[in-house]
């Protein structure tokens, strides 16, 4: 779960890294109070999850309560990327000196949080690794003793950060990674951590990933969840514990597991994609599939109107196809589907499972033996051939 | 020799009173795994599904001579479920649990590599020989004894594949579910290893997915270290780059991790690709 900056500032800020302390407005009218309380240069910052906010417009500097009014009026509503701006951060205005990176994220690779810095930051750091891989520094954090001062310290140097700053710099990163790790942290970045007028370390911008799986025991972080970048059929499966993600092609696909998820979707791509046929969403409905929660995610796949046939693959393992089968006929009278669904049926029983279905005598809804099968139908499906 | 579990191994599970524990513990049992006792605190000197259920691992490991352990506690118990069976030893570790936070993982991991033990998972469906036993929940039905090792990331995926190799007549020597999740005791390539040194196996069923980059380490250990054919079906090339798709590591970073540059390192290195799971049987058998 991703953190808003100003949710992400604030963290670093009960952890002992000074941060602007601007206030966050939802409309032109509450920035413009917040300036008037700043009482100076401001800047208006949308808050969005997703990069790239400065290049579409969305941080605007104001000189003026008025027209930091302006400026925000002009900010919120605004789309970036596909999402829509809903609200803004007024900031007090800084003045840069030299832009620094400094985040933390996992190495999945060596099973350790890893600090990258680079006294090259503000730029794309990404862009750096790539351009100039010696001006981005790895310093690798052992996960049962945290970040020493030695690791501090060499990062420093290795960043040729002047002296006079180590102090602040050290209690910068040693804040962060306490945050990183009493969050649950997945992504802590300060970009840019700034050097300002007054020869001060300052984190001008944050980010900050939570672990997903982590949140149970941080119920404040999931509260700070924003359902607003969520679609409602997003929410509406995690509620029902099943895992969606709506794509943009025309088969709804419904499976158990998620590697097994992915290779039916791509099997949808294998044998639609000449035909401009590929799949409409990625769905695990987890273990068991009864009837309720097929019918929930037969519902949630359905309200993409893009749809125009369904693919359900069930491998029964533990689960008995018969017992699947019955399920899904359940699930289709509750639902009373339009497009034509086509149904494989793999595992325990499946003879049994398959004969349920045909002997179902409903002509939209189709059983297959094989998953290419069942592709191969899906696509002829979403054509209108079957 | 089957890699992993073999007739010596004497299984204990943790969380055998649990639903899921259970459960699995029946069907485990069922298909002919020694399962010798289970762990629940509290519930020691109790029976379980025909086995004595004791308080901790190392009073299992004391009393029933546990070799082996498979773990069916709730993610927020599970990375020290784990340590539990470090500290007592137990070579053969097998964690089942979905959904374990990655910082309580990363701390297990420091305490693995300072020991002998071996941990498949977690998040996994675990590991089956067939016709000696089963540690986890892969159906059992669906195997048959053979030649072919399966290693796998996915779950229900492996089972898809194993069934496939059983319809085709190639049964299979062991199939391991090294699970998804950002931080795991086995990786591809250390089961790569397994099957190559294992005189039982002939042939090599991978399936791996998006995110990471643990089947390109493993397409380099093929090119350098394998004489048995490989066969490899990678999952999420229709996935929307930056997507999380339910798995923790189904994750694509950049470039880095996308299906088509784990095909394209695989091919490079002699593995055969398929375009489609179903595919893998014919694929392994054209010599």
């Amino acid at each position: 779960m991703d953190l808003h900056e100003h949710q992400s500032k604030a963290l670093f800020v009960k952890h002992g890294i000074p941060a602007p302390m601007g206030e966050v407005a939802h409309t032109p009218e509450e920035a413009e109070a917040i300036a008037a309380k700043i009482n100076g240069k401001v800047v208006v910052k949308a808050q969005v999850l997703t990069g790239g906010r400065g290049k579409a417009g969305g941080v605007k500097v104001a000189s003026s309560p008025a027209e930091a009014k302006e400026k925000a009026d002009s900010i919120i509503g605004m789309p970036i990327k596909h999402l829509t701006v809903h609200k803004v951060l007024v900031d007090p205005a800084s003045t840069i000196v030299k832009e620094i990176y400094l985040g933390i994220t996992n190495d999945r690779k060596v099973g350790k949080p890893v600090m990258i810095a680079s006294s090259e930051g503000g730029m794309d750091i990404e862009q750096v690794a790539k351009e100039n891989p010696d001006a981005v520094i790895r310093e690798h954090i052992d996960p049962v003793y945290g970040l020493q001062g030695y690791q501090i310290t060499s990062v420093a140097n290795a960043m040729n950060l002047p002296k006079e700053h180590w102090k602040a710099f050290g209690q910068i990163a040693r804040g962060l990674y306490a945050c990183y790790a009493a969050n649950d942290a997945t992504l802590a970045e300060i970009n840019p951590l700034i050097i300002n007028g007054d020869n001060q370390l300052v984190a001008l911008d944050g980010k900050m990933s939570i672990d997903d799986n982590a949140l149970f025991r941080h119920p404040e972080l999931a509260a700070m969840r924003d359902l607003t970048v969520e679609a409602e059929a997003e929410a509406i499966a995690r509620e029902a514990d099943i895992s969606y993600v709506k794509l943009d092609g025309q088969i709804g696909c419904m499976v158990n597991g998620a590697g097994l998820a992915m290779t039916t979707m791509d099997m949808t791509q294998l044998y639609g994609a000449d035909k401009g046929i590929g799949p409409a969403n990625f769905l695990d409905i987890g273990g068991g599939a009864k009837a309720d929660k097929v019918a929930k995610a037969l519902n949630i796949i359905l309200s993409d109107p893009n749809v125009k046939s369904v693919l359900i693959n069930i491998f029964g393992g533990i689960t008995r196809c018969d017992e699947v089968a019955r399920g899904m006929i359940e699930a289709y009278n509750e639902v009373k589907p339009v497009v034509p669904i086509v149904i494989r049926l793999q595992g325990t029983n499946a003879k049994e499972g398959r004969e349920i279905i045909q002997s179902a005598n409903i002509p939209t809804l189709i059983a297959a033996a094989t998953l290419t099968e069942a592709a191969q139908k899906a696509v002829a499906a979403a054509e209108g051939a079957l | 020799m089957s890699i992993l579990l073999n007739k010596d191994s004497r299984i204990i599970v943790q969380g055998i009173t649990g639903r899921e524990g259970g459960f699995h513990t029946q069907q485990m049992i069922a298909y002919g795994s020694n399962v010798v006792g289970g762990v629940t605190p509290g519930k020691g000197g109790e029976w379980a599904h025909g086995v004595p259920v004791y308080d901790t691992v190392r009073e299992a490991v004391k009393q029933a001579e546990a070799n082996a352990t498979v773990i069916f506690v709730p993610p927020a118990l599970a990375a020290e479920a784990i340590l539990e069976a470090l500290d007592a030893k137990i070579g053969l570790i097998v964690c089942i649990t979905e959904g374990i936070p990655v910082r309580d993982m990363m701390r297990v991991y420091a305490k693995l590599q300072q020991s002998s033990s071996r941990l498949v998972g977690p998040n996994c469906p675990g590991l089956l020989t067939p016709g000696i036993g089963k540690m986890g929940i892969m159906p059992g039905y669906i195997a048959t004894p053979g030649r072919v090792g399966v290693v796998s990331k996915s779950g229900t995926l492996t089972y898809e594949v194993v069934n496939a190799l059983t319809e085709a007549g190639m049964g299979q020597s062991t199939c391991v579910g090294i699970g998804g999740d950002p931080v795991i005791g086995t990786t591809f390539v250390d089961v790569l290893e397994m099957f190559e040194n294992d005189p039982e196996t002939e042939m090599i069923a991978m399936l791996g997915e998006i995110g990471g980059r643990a089947e390109i380490d493993a397409a380099e250990y093929i090119a350098k270290h394998m004489t048995k054919p490989v066969a490899a079906f990678i999952a999420g090339r229709s996935a929307p780059p930056n997507t999380r798709m339910g798995h923790a590591g189904a994750i694509v970073d950049g470039n880095e991790g996308s299906a088509e540059q784990k095909i394209e390192a695989l091919r490079a290195a002699g593995v055969r690709v398929a375009d489609n799971p179903e595919q893998i049987p014919a694929l392994l058998a054209n010599k």
